[in-house]
């Protein structure tokens, strides 16, 4: 393929109008020893159509599961119709950061109905148009914690997903900042009391998860408590973004700030990604916090706008100074979801309601076989954590059978062997699950 | 244009949710009371309401696909269509990330071949997909620069970058703990040689470059600078940003840089849906290739593809029988076991969609189509920069590469019409303006990238909509600020955002 629409005749006059010969002459500054003839190890140009085979046969490689039970930080949830159709719209598809305000109206009233859905659904007040990922939206929410309260110590606990904490030691390494793990109590929650022993005047931010990693629903109130009689702040994260529809939200509980993943709301699965980092703040944090904001404002005639705004905190004004360094987000996965909650509406309670029902029956399905036993006594919303005799051979019996099977946690929780962390989303049919059991009865 | 919220009546809804196909549970005694939440405040709208409402902020936006969006340093070339069919494709939209590697094959080999690939158009010894955007990506790098000299027990604390570079270059830097220096520019747009070489001490722990530098030239003394760099010890880090200036020209590796961060969404062509998502490889010479973010893609090759598999002709499902369903024997495997890598950057492994998108575009291109690219790119750039530069002043009148970089002081000074004004008068022609007031050290500066996708009657119509205005500021400068005339909004007042913050909508306390 070629997507360059100059012809012969267009080059001739183009090099005639600069005074060249040939295009070479234009890359003259580049020295002549470091000037390539060819493209070594790269293949030949395909057709579009042997382009597509092609793509056709790599995809073809991967095994689509016919039934997905894993959760663990990504989730299948069925996507609206309506999300991948309006998104797919070439004015926002293919539009650049809305840098000039007058000609991004669309996108940047979006990212603020999407800011605003996302502050209501957290308790905060306010929100950022997205980060990359809902583990890099925890550490940078760490960082800017450690700089608010100049402190230099992250306490984490061990019941959040074992890649956010590790994303976490990444950053933290990277500015000089120590974390700890606080283990979880018998119950899957985080354990109150070894917070509470371990809490000092050092301590910038507690970070939990809830859901947890283990599916487990925290108890917020008293962590936050407790952070802030030591002056720490509370980061509160969660998993799967449809619990929000259900549970209490972190900011009724004190967190001051919240973060996660928001693939559940309106993205699919990618292999990983593009996701997007959900990070909303309590007000007075606004001026500090990291990306892209959307603010409305009015033009001169006093009509109702919107434009990128504190942009003095972003890197491109501040350099060195800025609060971080982002520059990107995710803006059209951060469309998506606000298209998925507006589409949705106080349905999204529902579908949180359905999911629960699922993960409770599966759950009770599941320790109807012999020797399996639930790990946790706290409540879950879609996922929970159950030991069985043998966690690899239920697994490989369900992926000869086209089954995702479920997240062995001892890969992360030595610990934890031979223990299952299952997810039941909404695209769980009960047949589905039934046919599970069948498998591994 | 009413927000979401403000058409927003109780009892509608645009997608509904399907009956529960298992019993029922009680809330209250699953979940508890005190962990559910009392109300839920999210906008009730009907399926068509919620169409013509996103619709009609689509029409309010302006992409790629609308008209010609030369935003310098930006790479705003046409996306083609096929990489989005690609991309949807369902072995690769619909895979869960945890799913067992013998799953993943399909992924897992175009990722292994996409980071191969690049090591080769880039000339490094290996690439990490990992990182989200350029941004993410720049902080990846500077990661494994600080990793390689912890590593080596040196402590080199500043990190050098030039006047005309990114704000993420010094953001990133300080994000990794180092100490930014400025280092000038000379009187041709390159880097100061001298200036280069009174800094570089073995304090210095890498000098950031972007080559060409975002005043669209290519840095002319870039062996001289690698030679100083290295005579020290340090690193030489490049900001791809500006890749699409040298594809199939001259490789980064071997002009002597230790890290390159990419932009998928740049010089791959990757859609920038309204700002990301963006994708920013990392690649590395040989002696950092330890460090590099886990998990990374090993490949068994013990192992091959079985030959006769069959693909189904539409290509729409992928059911495939594994041949050897055998834990850990597959081609190609993700590990974690690299003991001084930097860790993760991410959940995952990279914004795998773009990845499908960028690759598809490099395949369908091959080398020579790679090479055209950037030779239209370049030859765009230079014909702008002819046409333009009798009208608006040109800081450095030498061969450009990919963009070129005027100054608006000409305007200034003869009609008192700024920049920023001459933006907002494009808008009213039909074009996304320039990236302006960048780089700093260009005053009022106008940056133009075309990018090769662009033909040469596109490029003459927007000259003489940039002739027009020039002479427009002669004329009648007060329409020139007035613009634009023909946005749903006029200029927006940015102090009022800045100074009353309001980035969530609150009902208006009388309703």
């Amino acid at each position: 393929m070629d997507y360059c629409p100059h012809t012969p005749e267009d080059v001739a006059e183009m090099q005639a109008l600069i005074g060249i010969h040939s295009i070479d002459e234009l890359f003259a500054d580049i020295p002549q020893p470091f000037r390539l003839q060819q493209m070594p190890g790269i293949p030949e140009s395909l057709s579009e159509q042997d382009t597509f085979t092609l793509m056709k046969t790599i995809s073809a490689r991967n095994r689509i599961p016919q039934v997905t039970m894993t959760g663990a930080g990504a989730y299948a949830h069925y996507i609206p119709a309506v999300v991948s159709h309006l998104i797919g719209r070439a004015e926002f598809f293919t539009a650049y950061t809305p840098y000039q305000a007058e000609m991004s109206q669309g996108i940047l009233q979006a990212i603020y109905e999407y800011q605003t859905m996302i502050a209501r659904l957290t308790g905060m007040e306010v929100a950022n148009a997205s980060l990359y990922d809902g583990a890099s939206a925890m550490a940078e929410a760490a960082v800017l914690c450690a700089k608010i309260s100049n402190r230099k110590r992250i306490v984490v606990a061990r019941s959040v997903h074992p890649q956010y904490r590790q994303v976490l030691q990444t950053y933290a390494w990277a500015n000089g900042y120590a974390v700890t793990e606080i283990p979880y109590a018998p119950s899957g929650q985080l354990d109150l009391a070894a917070l509470t022993d371990l809490l000092d005047s050092r301590i910038a931010a507690v970070i939990i998860q809830s859901p947890n990693f283990f599916g487990c629903i925290e108890d917020i109130a008293p962590v936050a408590e407790a952070a802030h009689q030591n002056g720490a702040m509370l980061i509160s994260g969660f998993t799967d973004g449809t619990s929000l529809g259900i549970l209490r939200p972190a900011g009724d509980s004190g967190a001051d700030f919240v973060v996660g993943e928001g693939q559940s709301l309106g993205n699919p699965l990618h292999y990983g990604g593009p996701y997007l980092g959900i990070l909303a703040a309590r007000e007075k944090y606004l001026r500090r916090i990291p990306g892209r904001l959307a603010g409305a404002t009015v033009d001169k005639n006093g009509k109702r706008g919107f434009v990128l705004t504190l942009q003095t905190r972003e890197q491109h004004i501040r350099r060195e100074k800025a609060t971080s360094n982002i520059c990107s987000n995710e803006a059209l996965c951060a469309l998506s979801a606000c298209i998925y909650l507006a589409a949705l509406g106080k349905n999204l309670k529902k579908l949180s309601a359905l999911n629960i029902n699922k993960a409770q029956y599966f759950k009770n399905r599941l320790l109807s076989l012999p020797g399996w036993q639930q790990v946790f006594s706290s409540p879950v919303y879609n996922e929970f954590a159950l030991r069985c005799p043998a966690a690899r051979m239920v697994n490989e019996k369900l992926w000869a059978a086209g089954i995702t099977g479920a997240y062995e946690l001892s890969k992360d929780y030595p610990e934890l062997e031979n223990t299952l962390l299952v997810c039941a989303t909404e695209m769980l049919s009960k047949d589905d699950m039934d046919r599970v059991l069948d498998i591994l009865k | 244009m009413e927000l979401i919220f403000e058409i927003s009546k109780p009892g509608r809804s645009a997608a509904d949710v399907s009956q529960s196909d298992v019993p029922v549970v009680s809330l209250e005694d699953v979940i508890g009371r005190k962990y559910l939440r009392d109300d839920l405040d999210l906008p009730e709208v009907a399926e068509i309401d919620l169409v013509r409402h996103y619709t009609n902020l689509s029409r309010r936006n302006f992409g790629v696909d609308m008209g010609f969006y030369p935003l310098g340093s930006c790479t705003m070339k046409y996306n083609p269509k096929i990489n989005e069919n690609a991309a949807v494709l369902p072995g690769f939209t619909n895979l869960h990330p945890e799913v067992p590697d013998e799953f993943a094959q399909g992924s897992l080999k175009l990722m292994f071949d996409m980071q191969r690939l690049l090591s080769d158009i880039f000339g490094m010894a290996d690439f990490t997909l990992q990182p989200a955007a350029g941004a993410h990506g720049e902080l990846t790098g500077v990661m494994i620069i600080k990793k390689y000299f912890e590593k080596k027990g040196q402590k080199r604390h500043l990190i050098l970058i030039p006047d005309a570079a990114h704000g993420t270059n010094p953001a990133s830097g300080a994000l990794c703990g180092f100490e930014t220096v400025t280092l000038r520019s000379n009187t041709d747009g390159g880097v100061d040689l001298d200036h280069l070489e009174s800094l570089m001490t073995e304090d210095v722990a890498a000098l950031m470059l972007t080559n060409p530098n975002t005043l669209g030239l290519f840095e002319r003394n870039i062996e001289k600078v690698a030679s100083i760099v290295h005579g020290k010890g340090g690193l030489l880090y490049g900001d791809g940003a500006n890749a699409n200036a040298f594809l199939g020209k001259t490789r980064p590796g071997d002009l002597g840089f230790d890290v390159i961060q990419l932009n998928l969404h740049k010089t791959f062509s990757t859609p920038h849906g309204g700002g990301g998502p963006g994708s920013g490889p990392v690649g590395v010479s040989a002696k950092l290739v330890d460090y590099l973010p886990v998990p990374r893609i090993i490949k068994n090759s013990s192992y091959e593809w079985p030959t006769d598999y069959s693909v189904n002709r539409d290509g729409e499902t992928s059911y495939l029988p594994i041949p050897h369903f055998i834990a850990n024997d597959a081609t190609y495997a993700w590990s974690s076991d690299f003991p001084d890598s930097i860790g993760r950057v991410r959940a995952f492994y990279g914004n795998f969609n773009v990845i499908v998108k960028a690759y598809t575009y490099i395949r369908s291109l091959g080398a020579t189509g790679l090479t055209r690219v950037t030779e239209m790119a370049v030859l765009n750039a230079n014909y702008i920069k002819e046409k333009l530069k009798f009208v608006y002043d040109l800081p450095f009148d030498r061969a450009c590469m990919h963009e070129c970089v005027f100054s608006g002081n000409r305007q200034v000074a003869e009609n008192s019409v700024h920049t920023s004004d001459i933006a907002k008068r494009l808008i009213d022609f039909g074009y996304h303006p320039p990236t302006i007031y960048f780089p700093l050290i260009v005053h009022e500066a106008i940056m133009i990238e075309p990018t090769e996708t662009e033909s040469k009657e596109t490029l003459d119509a927007f000259c003489n909509a940039m002739i027009a205005i020039a002479e427009e500021a002669r004329n009648n400068p007060q329409r020139i600020k007035d613009a634009p005339l023909s946005t749903p909004v006029n200029r927006l007042d940015e102090v009022l955002a800045a100074r009353k913050p309001d980035v969530c909508w609150k009902k208006p306390s009388n309703e």
